[in-house]
């Protein structure tokens, strides 16, 4: 069973417990079994408030959660593989999965437990692999090794970045975007951050916390949000992407998913780089080729994109050359603000030094850089500031050389903060 | 020659066909079919066979580009043939009389199939329905007012303008006695021009070659190709997406135009209608455009409206059995479409497949 819910909406929850084997009489699937079949494997993980009835979209996201774990259980699997299953539920529901898996491991299935939690995985595995970056590290049994010793193994020694020197700060920057108790929905719970001129300040935190939607708040792309948000002493809560990259408040965002959310993939690599600033090289209603070509070619030259010619289809770019188009997009549109969400993954190491120089000499350049990374070093080695999130808040800043691995690690799984605020911990 | 010391670019050409295939592939089919059916027409290549091909294309080749514009942004229009019908039926009541009353009647028509284009777009953007289903009620209400204005075919459309719109140039300049005296001689080389063949490409090259290059245009494109990206770039999504509509209602509406100055009177016909949209969807994938959006041009429609109509010509000429045409016309199809899906054999993530 998969983090990404891979139930379908719109069918009832009997139906997608059964969905790969239902029960049949004469050829034709057996309601009456099915909804029965459902009511057992609900009643097993003590969710028989859910009506098997009941569509799925209509379910709480917990629910949800707790329906696949049925549906899973359905199949009689010799071996389970939960990947982060326990990332949206209460921690009533946690404990009723725990003792769940506590029979199945009595019952002689074999577990996989994929999570970011480090108390679910003290409380529930007998053996601990760690994996980063694709590579297997090590494993141990439980109890074998300190947390701090698994810290250190998920963060890895090998420090193959070359990052730029960090400018050193005489007096503090004054603060160009400033966010005040900013919510929205479940995923922003009152965030207070500022971000000065010349100043790149890091995200950190596991994924999932509310950088993502901090980001697409400040970018317009959220309705309904909640709280202040200051550009330069001026009000800078924007409506739409299109209101937050021009005018006053001069946003970019390079956003999380370049394929679907920052490229056009099948069209040619100028309309991409000129996707946010058409306006900047047109004659009243049409685009100028001449400008359009000139734009192109200097933006292709200031990042060094190796590219073929500029009408191929940006599809046919490596990762990191498309990461660098979707960045030369956004510079094209000279912003003051720059928020980059995650921008150097699944890209090669020598453009990711490229990024990070960039980055630096836009802050030298006087713009305020907002940066999530899911990368510890990438946060230590650029950042003048690094706040942490941890659901929906930020919960520490650290500056200068405060900036470690073990303050960030530590810091994103909470482990400082009180037990009471981790939710689901079994005593 | 070419030195070593040069670097190897491909020229111009070459880079579009690469990156245009499905245009280019239409094209040469076209070229083909309709060399072929030259040959083997008693009386091919001569301007007569010509000028009736073209005639009898202009207004599925105006259908075609009206879907096209729909089809870049990833909709779908099925209300363009009865928007066509809606026009050719307003075009019967009003495009005779006086020359002013003529042109005005031409106007009104076009900007008849604009308003309902318009109305289309606000109704997909701001209600927020799908495209399908949006136009497949608007279709029908257009069908229904087609039926109020003409509820039996008639109408008289100036004649004139019926012989000079579907011959050559030089009858058109004769109807309207261009040349006082005799014909100028930079016209006699190009006198034996269909006027339909001209009327296909200033259309096309006043509406769509301009708009392509505007912003909007282009937002078409992205659109298309990533809406989620398009929106995250500030493109102006709302505004390309009621313009695509627009603008097919206007190609709709010079779809109904030609039909009727050419049919010289207007029809509700209901299964034409319905026959001109499910072919413009054809004629819009056998001109290279992508019915998942962003690929494509509404000159690659006109081509795949060509493509359709000159099938149907070989009709005529072999002594096939006619009921054979829709068979022919769907083996075509599907052999084109199959062309373009083999791209998807060299798909390693089969999960990229859905997206």
């Amino acid at each position: 069973m998969f983090q990404e819910l891979s139930l379908m909406p719109d069918l009832t929850v009997a139906d997608n417990i059964s969905i790969a084997d239902p029960p049949r009489r004469f050829g034709l699937i057996d309601r009456k079994a099915q909804r029965e079949r459902a009511e057992a494997l609900l009643a097993r993980i003590h969710c028989e408030d859910v009506d098997p009835r009941a569509l799925v979209r209509d379910l709480s996201l917990s629910r949800r959660q707790m329906v696949e774990i049925a549906k899973a259980l359905g199949k009689d699997p010799k071996l389970l593989i939960l990947d982060e299953a326990t990332s949206a539920l209460t921690s009533r529901d946690v404990e009723t999965v725990y003792s769940v898996l506590g029979e199945l491991k009595q019952d002689g299935v074999g577990m996989l437990f994929i999570s970011h939690r480090m108390h679910e995985v003290e409380a529930l595995c007998d053996t601990l692999s760690v994996f980063r970056n694709g590579q297997h590290i090590e494993t141990f049994a439980k109890g074998a090794r300190s947390q701090n010793d698994i810290v250190k193994l998920m963060i890895g020694r090998d420090v193959s970045h070359q990052f730029p020197p960090k400018p050193v700060r005489t007096k503090p920057n004054t603060p160009h975007l400033v966010v005040d108790n900013l919510r929205w929905e479940n995923a922003l719970n009152g965030v207070s951050l500022s971000v000065g001129k010349g100043e790149i300040v890091g995200l950190g935190g596991l994924d999932g916390q509310g950088q993502k939607e901090l980001l697409l708040a400040l970018f317009g792309v959220l309705r309904g949000v909640d709280g202040k948000v200051g550009i330069g002493g001026a009000d800078g809560l924007t409506g739409s992407p299109a209101e937050a990259k021009s005018g006053k408040n001069r946003i970019a965002l390079v956003p999380e998913d370049r394929k679907t959310e920052g490229l056009m993939l099948p069209m040619s690599i100028a309309d991409n780089l000129l996707a946010a600033s058409f306006d900047r090289v047109s004659v009243g209603p049409f685009i100028d080729r001449s400008k359009e070509k000139q734009a192109v070619a200097d933006a292709i030259k200031q990042l060094q994109i190796k590219i073929n010619r500029p009408e191929d289809a940006v599809a046919t770019l490596s990762g990191g050359n498309q990461q660098k188009v979707v960045i030369a997009k956004w510079l094209m549109t000279e912003p003051e603000i720059i928020l980059l969400n995650d921008p150097t993954r699944g890209i090669d190491v020598g453009t990711k030094q490229e990024l990070y120089r960039l980055m630096r000499e836009l802050a030298d350049q006087d713009r305020a850089i907002l940066f999530y990374s899911t990368d510890y070093a990438e946060l230590i080695g650029c950042c003048d500031r690094v706040a942490v999130m941890y659901d929906g808040r930020i919960v520490t800043e650290f500056s200068g050389a405060a900036i470690t691995e073990e303050a960030l690690v530590s810091a994103a799984l909470n482990i400082t903060v009180p037990i009471s605020t981790s939710p689901g911990v079994p005593a | 020659m070419t030195t070593a010391s040069t670097p190897r670019r491909e020229s111009a050409l070459v880079m579009s066909i690469r990156q245009n295939r499905g245009f280019y592939g239409a094209l040469l089919l076209l070229a083909v079919l309709y060399i072929v059916y030259n040959f083997l027409h008693p009386k091919g290549f001569s301007t007569n066979v010509f000028i009736a091909n073209t005639n009898e294309s202009v207004a599925l080749a105006f259908v075609a580009m009206a879907q096209a514009m729909t089809v870049i942004v990833g909709g779908l229009d099925l209300s363009v043939g009865s928007v066509m019908t809606l026009t050719s039926c307003i075009a019967s009541e009003l495009v005779r009389g006086e020359p002013w009353q003529i042109v005005f009647g031409c106007l009104v028509t076009v900007a008849a199939g604009t308003g309902f284009g318009l109305v289309n777009g606000v109704i997909i953007v701001y209600g927020r329905l799908q495209p399908i289903i949006a136009t497949l009620a608007t279709g029908a209400v257009a069908m229904g007012l087609a039926l109020l204005i003409r509820p039996k075919p008639g109408g008289e459309v100036d004649l004139d303008l019926n012989w000079a719109a579907t011959n050559s140039l030089r009858d058109l300049a004769e109807t309207y006695h261009l040349f006082s005296d005799g014909e100028d001689a930079w016209f006699q080389p190009i006198a034996w021009v269909p006027v339909p063949l001209l009327i296909m490409i200033i259309v096309a090259a006043v509406i769509w070659v301009p708009f392509k290059r505007t912003v909007t245009g282009r937002t078409l494109y992205a659109i298309g190709s990533s809406e989620g990206a398009a929106f995250m770039s500030g493109l102006p999504i709302n505004r390309a997406r009621l313009w695509a509509f627009t603008l097919a209602g206007t190609f709709a509406g010079c779809a109904g135009l030609y039909l009727a100055i050419q049919t010289g009177s207007g029809n509700a016909d209901i299964p034409q209608a319905g026959a001109y949209t499910l072919n413009s969807i054809a004629a819009v994938v056998l001109g290279g455009i992508s019915l998942l959006g962003g690929v494509g041009t509404a000159i690659g429609a006109l081509i795949g409206a060509l493509i359709l109509r000159v099938i149907s010509f070989y009709f005529r000429i072999l002594s096939i059995d006619p009921l054979m045409q829709s068979l022919v016309e769907g083996i075509v199809l599907l052999l084109a479409v199959s062309l373009g899906a083999v791209r998807t054999l060299r798909v390693k993530n089969r999960l990229e497949l859905f997206r």
